[in-house]
């Protein structure tokens, strides 16, 4: 590999790997102090909804966990764009790290979802659009880790994978729209989600879930994406010897 | 450039002549899943006119993905993908043959065995109308999509189920719009709104897709 | 001309060669040896451009294939060890379609002597499904006859052919060494080609 950019220097496993590996828990200690303290906003300080109860302290869990499955998805797409474009080997592994934990937002924000919604709107499950369209966001994910999955060869892996990312990049916007029209179309019991102005408490406890969340996924994809890594380049000489030295 | 795609139809279209078994049997799992769902539901005209839309649609495009893991597997395994792919002419040229030819033996066929099958459904005149529109303008895309789905699960164990979770999640945008454009007419709305974006989808996939789709091959191919 | 230049090579996790360059110039036939799996396909694999070396370069008069893209593919022309032929088509249909999708346009009844020659005459209306595997395999051959392109690159062309059909293909591409072409093929038995320079790579130890 030629130095051309310092990026490339990164890229490399060699390096990556032991740099990763001294991030991670900074990443993991970050993560649970925002978590602590945004758990003590969300459960603690901010007042009880005059309409919802208590039920309703389920979206400093729910909200951070919707964002970040959409975030994931713009950011493996981006893993993916570069290793297309520049076809280094770090992308593919990046991209593959993300996808368990983005189709793992995906899942809480279901999750979350429908046992808000049971006491909101009295049902597990309604077909709004922003629950449709997580549900679909749900399916990307597990396809593209079931097309990673069904290829041997990592090098076709990556580059299939991101073209999938690509494809379906392009297509969230279409999904998100065509679903939010057909969901106006189809309004039969019309629920208007969080409409009351958000008390500034409220908003803090979600943004530090959301930051908490965030530091999480970037420990837990370093730590998946060095794994990943140490598998696929077993045979070069940096690989053994961390090996070796796991051993003693 | 119009010569390739022309002399790539016409070569496909040669095949799937010399093969009609397998459209036909599209046609009839087509109509077959369209009988069922009365079987299921129960007989009641008022509920069937509503869902005709949807039941006709979504087994449009479980019957489009039926043929779709062939697209480029037959010729992947004969090694004719490898010289389409050698061919001096961009390989998207040569997808978007392939795409109009398949569409040509898939969607066609399913566009016009559909307004019969909206009888069955007791649709109105108008709205049968719509529907077969709506199926002409919609399936190109289908088979649009289908074929980067297509190319990016070429050779791989388990490759039509694969196919089917990559692709169809693609078409829900297709879906809605198909089946809104017959539910707007039955409703008194019309249908024009929907029959543009579905037009629109058609050409953005028929003219993006096919690239894609070159892109996947070329993976697949090395 | 013909160049590569330190081409490596890296199937899965092994690398199967490395640095391999060589230079080969109009009328000049390169045979590629090497034990099963040295990497002889993938290389071929390359020179046709479908795989991307892991480093190194391909040259096509001067220019790098990659770059060249189609002008590169128009003086190619490539038999793999498939056969590229359809099964439901006839021998005709099968050239003919080949060379309309090459975009070399073929007189049918250039196709019909083509045919004849392979010893195919008389099942040119025949499906393909309906002939030997030695019969498939001289329709594939039944390519090279009115072939001009200057490039040919061919994977094991003289597997499962009888003895008068490999001194025929001999002659075949005698015959376009000496109208200028190139050519590169593997093969596991030598077969003397009367005329053109005959050079030799090795791949692997």
């Amino acid at each position: 590999m030629k130095d051309r950019f310092n990026l490339y220097r990164f890229a490399s496993p060699a390096t990556f790997y032991p740099l990763a590996g001294s991030l991670i828990p900074y990443f993991v200690a970050v993560s649970v102090v925002f978590g602590l303290a945004g758990l003590y906003l969300g459960m603690l300080v901010a007042p009880t909804d005059f309409q919802q109860g208590e039920g309703y302290r389920i979206i400093f869990i729910h909200v951070p966990a919707s964002w970040m499955s959409m975030f994931i998805y713009l950011v493996m797409a981006f893993w993916a764009a570069i290793g297309l474009a520049f076809n280094t080997r770090l992308s593919g592994m990046m991209a593959q790290a993300l996808a368990p934990t983005g189709a793992l937002m995906a899942f809480l924000s279901l999750w979350t979802g429908a046992l808000w919604g049971k006491p909101m709107w009295g049902a597990w499950w309604v077909w709004d659009a922003r629950l449709t369209s997580e549900l679909i966001l749900l399916f990307l994910y597990i396809g593209y880790m079931a097309l990673t999955a069904a290829i041997d060869d990592t090098r076709r892996a990556d580059k299939a994978g991101g073209l999938l990312l690509l494809v379906g990049v392009v297509n969230v916007p279409i999904i998100y729209f065509s679903v939010k029209w057909w969901n106006t179309l189809h309004q039969g019991s019309s629920v208007n989600l969080t409409k009351s102005s958000m008390a500034e408490t409220m908003l803090w406890g979600m943004l530090l879930m959301a930051m908490c969340f965030w530091m999480y996924s970037i420990a837990i994809a370093l730590i998946r994406a060095r794994t990943i890594m140490l598998e696929r380049e077993r045979h070069t000489d940096w690989a053994r010897a961390v090996i070796a030295g796991a051993h003693e | 450039m119009l010569n390739i795609i022309g002399a790539v139809i016409a070569r496909d279209l040669k095949l799937a002549m010399r093969r009609q078994a397998d459209i036909v049997s599209a046609v009839f799992f087509f109509i077959i899943v369209v009988s069922l769902f009365p079987l299921g539901i129960g007989p009641e005209p008022e509920l069937l006119r509503k869902l005709a839309p949807g039941v006709l649609w979504v087994a449009a495009l479980l019957a489009t993905m039926l043929s779709l893991p062939r697209l480029f597997a037959d010729d992947h395994r004969d090694g004719t993908l490898e010289q389409l792919a050698l061919a001096p002419h961009p390989l998207g040229l040569v997808v978007t043959g392939k795409v109009i030819a398949h569409w040509l033996v898939s969607g066609l066929p399913l566009a016009l065995i559909a307004p019969v099958l909206g009888i069955q459904f007791d649709l109105s005149a108008d709205a049968l109308l719509v529907l077969t529109g709506a199926i002409l303008l919609g399936t190109p895309a289908l088979s649009g999509i289908g074929a980067i789905g297509a190319a990016l699960t070429l050779g791989l164990r388990g490759g039509g189920v694969l196919l089917s979770l990559l692709v169809l999640p693609l078409y829900i945008p297709v879906l809605i719009f198909g089946a809104g454009a017959v539910d707007a007419t039955v409703s008194g709305l019309g249908g024009e709104g929907h029959l543009s974006l579905l037009a629109a989808m058609t050409i953005a996939a028929v003219g993006f897709a096919p690239w894609a789709s070159a892109a996947a091959l070329k993976i697949a191919l090395e | 001309m013909l160049e590569a230049d330190n081409l490596e090579c890296v199937r899965g996790e092994r690398r199967l060669f490395a640095g391999l360059g060589f230079r080969l110039e109009a009328g000049e036939l390169l045979y590629l040896q090497g034990r099963n799996g040295a990497g002889k396909t993938s290389l071929l694999r390359m020179l046709i451009g479908l795989l991307p070396p892991e480093s190194g370069e391909i040259r096509w008069q001067g220019m790098p294939i990659k770059t060249a893209g189609e002008h590169f593919r128009a003086d190619l022309c490539y038999l793999g060890h498939l056969n590229a032929i359809k099964e439901e088509l006839t021998p005709l249909e099968n050239l003919l379609a080949a060379a309309r999708l090459a975009e070399e346009p073929l007189a049918e009844d250039d196709a019909l002597d083509a045919l004849e020659q392979v010893g195919l005459a008389g099942r040119e209306d025949l499906a393909c499904k309906h002939l030997s595997q030695g019969q498939k395999r001289r329709v594939a051959l039944a390519r090279l006859v009115k072939e001009r392109r200057p490039l040919w690159i061919l994977d094991e062309p003289f597997v499962a052919l009888d003895i008068a059909a490999v001194d025929w293909l001999a002659t075949l591409i005698s015959g376009h060494l000496q109208r200028g072409g190139l050519a590169v093929m593997t093969t596991h038995q030598t077969v003397a080609i009367p005329a053109g320079t005959v050079r030799e790579l090795r791949i692997g130890h």
